[in-house]
């Protein structure tokens, strides 16, 4: 609506006089009514995390006698739940291991395909149609499919690798890289084909196009999925669960543990919650931007 | 390396061994490169070095896994070199695989280039998708350890248990709420939100973008917790439902186990709507904001109140975007399995396909079966799967 704006500004010479009452700095009319269901929305989305974080700095029987709504005026607060989730549920090792899955998980896709994406950009070959149309297609896959094979093949069956590390690695690197294809590709689609062209002309051979032109260039849209990427690979229960073994396992995997065992770790649970968000909300915030853009790109992911 | 391609091949080989991926910083010598037709030092140099470069990725990976104590058993040690190598080693594996290619002569380098280009990330899409969905659905006609073949059996059975079709009717509905009411709400959000000042249009889109960040297992911590908590009868509450409920004079209800008319699953549904909604509504608004202005005063200009204006130009203008947001939704909906699995596992009729077959393979140690259900969900998916590729070919089409 934006585009409005200078258009009203001009027509309405009394745009300017009138700002103060019922219009916007632009000169939009202003919505009472927008204002106060957005108001409304945004504390109702709001309350569910607002609420938990009060609870996890509550007592147990402060949490337990009285709704976290009322904590202004009932108290109980405390810091203990965090200081005692790091300490019985080995949430630090937990946190740990979050971040070393996470970030050569993050990383490691878009180095193979970036490549590839280059060739599905610059290059003419046969077969380039169906090789991508797989892409599309392996992105509506659900992975559960993949599960049951691939216990065997990284299991004590086969390389005997499960629980560890790079299990995981692997198998992120692998789900999380038609989705890189896909994103890396549509961006490179919109950058000038002249300029691989002149370099080629110029002697360049492809790898040096690739690395010193077309790499740089695409950069956001690496980033753009790498925030993806990384939310997903930190959030992730079921990979997590199957593939790392007890002593390497993340974050979320724990919290899962501590909502089974509901009753004895109720304020526990709350805490570790809140320990599990503090990192993806971290780069929610600082990534916003490229996150909106990969989500954009038409990020679908199986 | 073609900077030297105009070069003899000895001196072009000598840069090759001790260059590093980034070291072909010299500008290129000749305008345009000769064919030289086949090298046969530079190709073995580049076979060899792929060759060497897989080996010492793969050992130095596998060694993670198999001799921690050579890593002084450091986690720390262990991902950094895994960060390092894994992106490092790929950008070595194709320079080399550029010096091989290259060594060929100039028609046969022009056309295999491409493809390997896409050999390690297709063998990688290969080892972790297609090759384990093919093995899936060859086990799904395999008995509970797929160590003998029975045929439909496990499709017979499952067929023919209630607790199947109930979860496929749980499925079903998912299907039939969850997007849909994510894409509404997103479009009320989108524009409303158009309609506020640049900087409360920001805050309030972060308040409703925010739990986009937040994990399916922190997402019902949260709910259990603050909403949906339940103590009983005589106890103070603690979830803001039924804090709610006592207020008006009711008796607290432990809502997730409730199954009447499907309630519980219906909360979990609402948890999964409020992590979506910021993801449509961020897509939805900038699609809004696309819309063009002057359909928009036509409209107005003919007299069309706010309303019609919504319905009959700026909906029929973002259509494709709802569809997008709509198919994305529907996607993550058919496989849903974190909320179900953490909050009820399946209990109080609100099974999941995705939860039945976790259940199956890891509680169960049904492989047959488990298979033979994510087969019927892979199966399921075909529609949307046909759809996605005409959608991307229209697409391409109009590039």
């Amino acid at each position: 609506m934006s585009a409005t704006t200078t258009h009203d500004v001009a027509t309405t010479p009394t745009a300017e006089r009138v700002r103060g009452s019922g219009r916007l700095k632009d000169g939009r009319q202003r919505s009472p009514f927008s204002m106060v269901v957005m108001l409304l929305l945004a504390v109702l989305w709001s309350l569910p995390t607002l609420g938990l974080l009060i609870t996890s700095l509550r007592t147990r029987e402060a949490a337990a006698t009285s709704g976290w709504w009322a904590a202004p005026w009932e108290g109980g607060w405390t810091l203990s739940n965090y200081s005692r989730v790091f300490e019985q549920a080995d949430l630090g090792n937990a946190f740990l291991n979050g971040i070393l899955v996470a970030v050569p998980a993050t990383v490691i896709p878009i180095m193979f395909a970036a490549f590839a994406a280059y060739a599905f950009t610059f290059m003419d070959f046969k077969g380039k149609d169906f090789l991508f149309i797989i892409i599309v297609a392996v992105m509506v896959i659900p992975i559960q499919v993949a599960f049951q094979p691939l216990l065997d093949l990284l299991g004590p069956r086969g390389l005997g690798i499960s629980g560890q590390y790079l299990a995981v690695w692997l198998l992120h690197t692998g789900f999380g890289m038609p989705l890189c294809i896909y994103t890396l590709r549509n961006y490179m689609a919109s950058l000038p084909y002249s300029v691989v062209e002149s370099a080629r002309i110029d002697g360049c051979s492809n790898f040096q196009i690739f690395w010193k032109l077309i790499a740089p260039m695409a950069m956001p849209a690496m980033a753009a999925f790498a925030t993806l990427q990384f939310l997903w690979v930190w959030n992730d229960l079921l990979i997590a669960k199957l593939f790392l073994s007890n002593d390497n396992t993340t974050v979320i995997v724990k919290l899962q543990q501590l909502l089974g065992t509901q009753g004895q770790g109720a304020e526990l649970l709350t805490a570790g919650a809140f320990i599990s968000m503090v990192l993806p909300m971290i780069v929610f915030f600082a990534l916003q931007n490229f996150l909106v853009r990969g989500m954009t790109s038409g990020a679908v992911k199986g | 390396m073609t900077s030297s391609h105009s070069q003899p091949p000895l001196s072009d080989d000598t840069t090759v061994i001790e260059a590093d991926p980034r070291a072909d910083d010299a500008p290129p010598t000749a305008a345009v490169p000769n064919d030289q037709g086949l090298q046969p030092v530079k190709l073995l140099i580049g076979v060899l070095g792929v060759a060497l470069t897989i080996w010492a990725m793969g050992n130095l990976f596998l060694a993670f896994a198999y001799y921690p104590e050579w890593f002084f058993n450091s986690k720390i040690l262990m991902g950094i070199l895994g960060l390092v190598v894994g992106v490092g080693g790929a950008a070595v594996l194709f320079w080399f695989i550029n010096v091989a290619v290259e060594a060929l002569p100039r028609r046969l380098e022009h056309g295999l280039i491409p493809y390997a280009f896409l050999l390690p990330g297709f063998t990688l899409i290969a080892v972790t998708l297609l090759y384990p969905t093919i093995q899936s659905i060859n086990y799904s006609f395999a008995n509970a350890d797929s160590t003998e073949y029975i045929a439909l059996d496990n499709y017979v059975q499952l067929f023919g248990e209630r607790a199947f079709w109930d979860a496929v009717i749980n499925n079903v509905l998912w299907i039939a709420i969850v997007p849909a009411i994510t894409v509404a709400l997103g479009v009320v959000v989108a524009v409303l939100a158009d309609k506020l000042s640049a900087s409360s249009e920001k805050w309030a889109k972060s308040f409703i973008f925010l739990p986009m960040a937040i994990s399916f297992v922190a997402a019902s911590a949260i709910w259990l917790t603050t909403v949906y908590a339940y103590q009983a009868p005589g106890r103070p509450q603690t979830g803001a439902l039924n804090a709610i409920l006592q207020q008006l004079g009711g008796t607290p209800q432990n809502w997730l186990a409730i199954d009447t008319a499907r309630l519980n699953s219906i909360l979990l549904m609402v948890i999964l709507v409020w992590l979506q909604t910021g993801f449509a509504m961020v897509l939805l608004s900038s699609a809004i904001k696309g819309v063009p202005e002057d359909t928009i005063e036509a409209a107005r200009i003919d007299g069309a109140t706010e309303l019609q204006i919504f319905w009959k130009v700026v909906i029929p203008q973002i259509k494709g975007t709802i569809i997008t947001v709509f198919i994305t939704v529907l996607i993550l909906v058919m496989k849903v399995f974190d909320i179900v699995y953490v909050l009820t596992n399946g209990r109080d009729n609100t099974d999941v396909i995705a939860n039945k077959f976790f259940n199956e393979m890891f509680a169960r140690g049904q492989a047959g079966r488990a298979t033979a259900i994510v087969t019927i969900l892979l199966v399921a998916v075909i529609p949307i799967l046909v759809y996605q590729i005409k959608q991307f070919r229209e697409q391409e089409a109009m590039r």
